[in-house]
């Protein structure tokens, strides 16, 4: 009962110590409260893979009625802004200047060869270098074109059926808007950086200016520190991530379908392994600069592009696929944009919280292993 | 300006660097290592995308375009389902990415010549997977179609599109990615190895040392510049190497226009870092200082999505992210073979921004009081 009170006590004044450290070094409140908001803001508004008012040039060799409604149909569309040429070498030049992005090449001959029945091709440019623009482009641009020849049929008095109609239905984000899968996938990426960097430079300073030391005479344990020193970060991820969640759904109106007491348990399991890869990362390095690089390379780096937040996990070959099951942010991302978007679904968040957990017992036991041994 | 003492100082930031095991191995070798790994994993091509199919009809039509389906590689059918209550959970659990359904009428009506729809669901939670899987299902149905109608003897559309992609004509987003991975980890590096330097002087005291000596503050400031472009120059040879060589990037361009874009993106990266060691007083400070640049850096370059997408105000901010710049210039030099002229608009903003911020921290290095 006695050893119990004594521990709690330690424990206690081991938080109270960390606590005021933070307070009076604003920068870590400045990591927890001000980081999310600066870059959900700046990500919310700023990542967004929806194209609108891509430039165009439309090349019109031969102005009359059939060109015209083709040009129409591309000033009306909100994926176009339209600018118009005479001739196919200025709007090459254009081109190669960056200043459209695709090129509409309308041959003299297109509205008599059409009137004729004769095959009128159009040409169609499109700049490949970002090839996920280049696509959606490609698929905007036909999409258009169909839908200018069923209204060209139409003036002519025939109408143009495709054999095979294609219905397409969307489910979770029928707008196909990409800000309500960005948002969820975020949260997860500055929880990550959040977590690891609060942790990765408390240990390594006390090391690096020989406080460390100071501690070890203390009759503090090994277990009470760690956890003291989780107790007042854990806080400070959590409300930080509270603070995230209400913006994404009232700032960018993200529908949080699942429950709201599921995110925050999840939440906190993530919170606790991503502080717990801090923590190791400061007891490994000893030193702020390593400290600060490996917390970069390790945790924001890999959740960025590994994490399934925006390249597709199942489309990465089969050796990387298995890397990116070491990346912790990859289970939460998956958590968020189910929970978000399509509700509790058991399934999913079931297997994900148990691997973020098989994490959470790896990477406690590993930190555990290596403080012990830098003790004795 | 004595250059001898530029040296020597830079001989010893290089000494401080890379005397720890620890801190010459972080330096080194996560570059590499990542360059491979992401130039792999950062792809927006999907292949092998799970499906399942739900087929009513029992005619034959149905049956060429399922088997159409299986022939394609973007496409694995995972399962055939007999009931519609199966279509929700498979999509739910994320087994299927989508479920295409084929009413019982089908291939009666494709053969009386009538149009039939066929049902699309699609799982919307990752929306740009969801829209690229659907645009590889629309070009395999339009020419099923188009098919189709020549085989019935029908009229199809007289015009058609004939679409080239331009620079980079496959489509590859390998092509597009790894130029902006090589940005990005240059940056990195820059960043990190600038940003503590003056930073660590300063929590151990020495920075005040090294302010009484005859050295002046522009000699200071050239000797912390020093370390940070060599080491980023000596990455970014490698990393540009790997590219042509591993991942058989075409390099179009002229490799004098490359070169002086890294240049001045390495100076204008020393300049930022330098900046934001001036600026903090601890190391902490100056990590966090590094990551509120770094972060929004990356993102708003323009390496993942597209600058023109953002709003107009986040685009004004973009134009003081010397990354921007730079990954215009890899692109251009490496897939659209550009030469200095076209170049020349990205070249200027990252001179402007280096001046600023190298000048900036110069006079931070006396001024700055804590």
């Amino acid at each position: 009962m006695n050893k119990n009170s004594n521990s709690r006590m330690r424990l206690l004044g081991m938080v109270r110590k960390e606590s005021w450290q933070i307070l009076r070094d604003p920068s870590s409140i400045a990591i927890a409260f001000v980081m999310p908001v600066v870059l959900l803001f700046l990500f919310g508004y700023g990542v967004s893979l929806d194209a609108r008012h891509i430039p165009v040039g439309i090349v019109i060799e031969q102005p009359d009625l059939a060109s015209r409604s083709l040009a129409g149909s591309f000033e009306r569309s909100e994926f176009f802004s339209p600018l118009y040429f005479n001739a196919i070498q200025d709007a090459e030049k254009a081109f190669d200047e960056r200043k459209i992005e695709g090129i509409i090449w309308l041959r003299n001959n297109f509205s008599s060869n059409l009137l004729s029945g004769q095959p009128a091709p159009i040409g169609v440019i499109v700049n490949g270098v970002d090839s996920n623009q280049a696509s959606i482009t490609r698929g905007y641009i036909q999409g258009t074109w169909l839908a200018w020849l069923t209204l060209y049929a139409q003036v002519q008095g025939r109408t143009l059926s495709m054999p095979i109609e294609l219905q397409q239905r969307v489910w979770f984000n029928a707008a196909l808007s990409s800000r309500l899968f960005l948002v969820p996938g975020l949260i997860a990426i500055i929880m990550t950086l959040i977590g690891s960097l609060l942790t990765a430079m408390v240990v390594a300073r006390e090391w690096e200016r020989g406080t460390m030391e100071a501690l070890m005479v203390t009759p503090l344990r090994m277990g009470e520190m760690l956890v003291g020193k989780l107790i007042p970060y854990f806080v400070l991820g959590m409300g930080g991530m509270l603070f995230s969640v209400a913006l994404a759904v009232w700032q960018f109106e993200v529908p949080l379908r699942g429950s709201f007491w599921l995110l925050v348990v999840c939440s906190a399991l993530f919170m606790l392994v991503a502080l717990l890869i801090g923590l190791l990362i400061s007891i490994v390095s000893k030193n702020q600069f390593v400290a600060g690089l490996i917390a970069i390379i390790v945790t924001f780096l890999p959740a960025f592009i590994l994490s399934g937040f925006l390249f597709d996990i199942n489309s990465m070959p089969a050796p990387i696929q298995m890397i990116t099951h070491l990346v912790p942010a990859r289970y939460f991302v998956a958590i968020l944009q189910t929970l978000f978007l399509a509700g509790d679904v058991w399934p999913v968040i079931l297997s994900n919280m148990g691997a973020l957990f098989l994490m959470l017992i790896f990477f406690f036991a590993l930190v555990w292993k290596k403080s012990r041994k830098r003790l004795e | 300006m004595h250059f001898g003492q530029i040296f020597a100082l830079a001989i010893k930031e290089f000494l401080a660097l890379l005397r720890d095991k620890r801190s010459r191995i972080v330096i080194i070798v996560p570059p590499v290592v990542q360059l491979v790994v992401f130039s792999f994993a950062a792809t927006y091509d999907l292949n092998n995308i799970s499906i399942a199919v739900y087929n009513r009809d029992p005619g034959s039509v149905s049956r060429q375009l399922v088997s159409r389906l299986e022939g394609s590689s973007n496409f694995k059918i995972i399962r055939m389902i007999n009931h519609e209550a199966e279509i929700a959970p498979l999509i739910d659990n994320r087994d299927v990415l989508l479920v295409l359904n084929i009413g019982p009428h089908f291939s009666a009506d494709m053969l009386r010549g009538i149009s039939t729809p066929v049902q699309l669901i699609l799982d919307g939670r990752n929306s740009n997977t969801a829209m690229t899987a659907m645009n590889y299902l629309r070009t395999i149905l339009q020419d099923f179609n188009s098919e189709w109608m020549k085989r019935q003897g029908q009229a199809g559309p007289k015009t058609v599109l004939e679409i080239r992609n331009r620079y980079n004509e496959n489509l590859q987003s390998r092509w597009f990615i790894v130029p902006g991975i090589v940005g990005l980890l240059i940056l990195v590096v820059t960043l990190l190895v600038t940003a503590l330097s003056v930073a660590r002087e300063r929590e151990a005291g020495t920075f005040d040392q090294l302010l009484v000596t005859p050295i002046r503050p522009v000699e200071i400031l050239a000797g912390k510049a020093i370390p940070g472009i060599v080491l980023g120059f000596i990455e970014s040879t490698v990393i540009i190497i790997l590219m042509v060589v591993l991942f058989k990037i075409p390099l179009r361009g002229d490799i004098g226009a490359l070169y002086l874009g890294i240049v001045l993106f390495l100076f204008s990266a020393t300049g930022v870092g330098l900046m934001i060691s001036a600026i903090s007083v601890t190391q902490q400070q100056a990590i966090l200082g590094t990551f509120l640049f770094l972060v929004p850096a990356i993102i708003l370059s323009g390496f993942a999505t597209p600058i023109a997408n953002m709003p107009e105000v986040v685009q004004w901010l973009t134009y003081l992210d010397p990354l921007r710049y730079f990954l215009v210039i890899v692109r251009g030099v490496f897939l659209e073979g550009d030469s200095y002229g076209l170049l020349f608009n990205q070249y200027w903003p990252m001179l402007i921004i280096s001046m600023v911020t190298l000048a900036f921290s110069g006079w931070l290095f006396r001024h700055r009081m804590y």
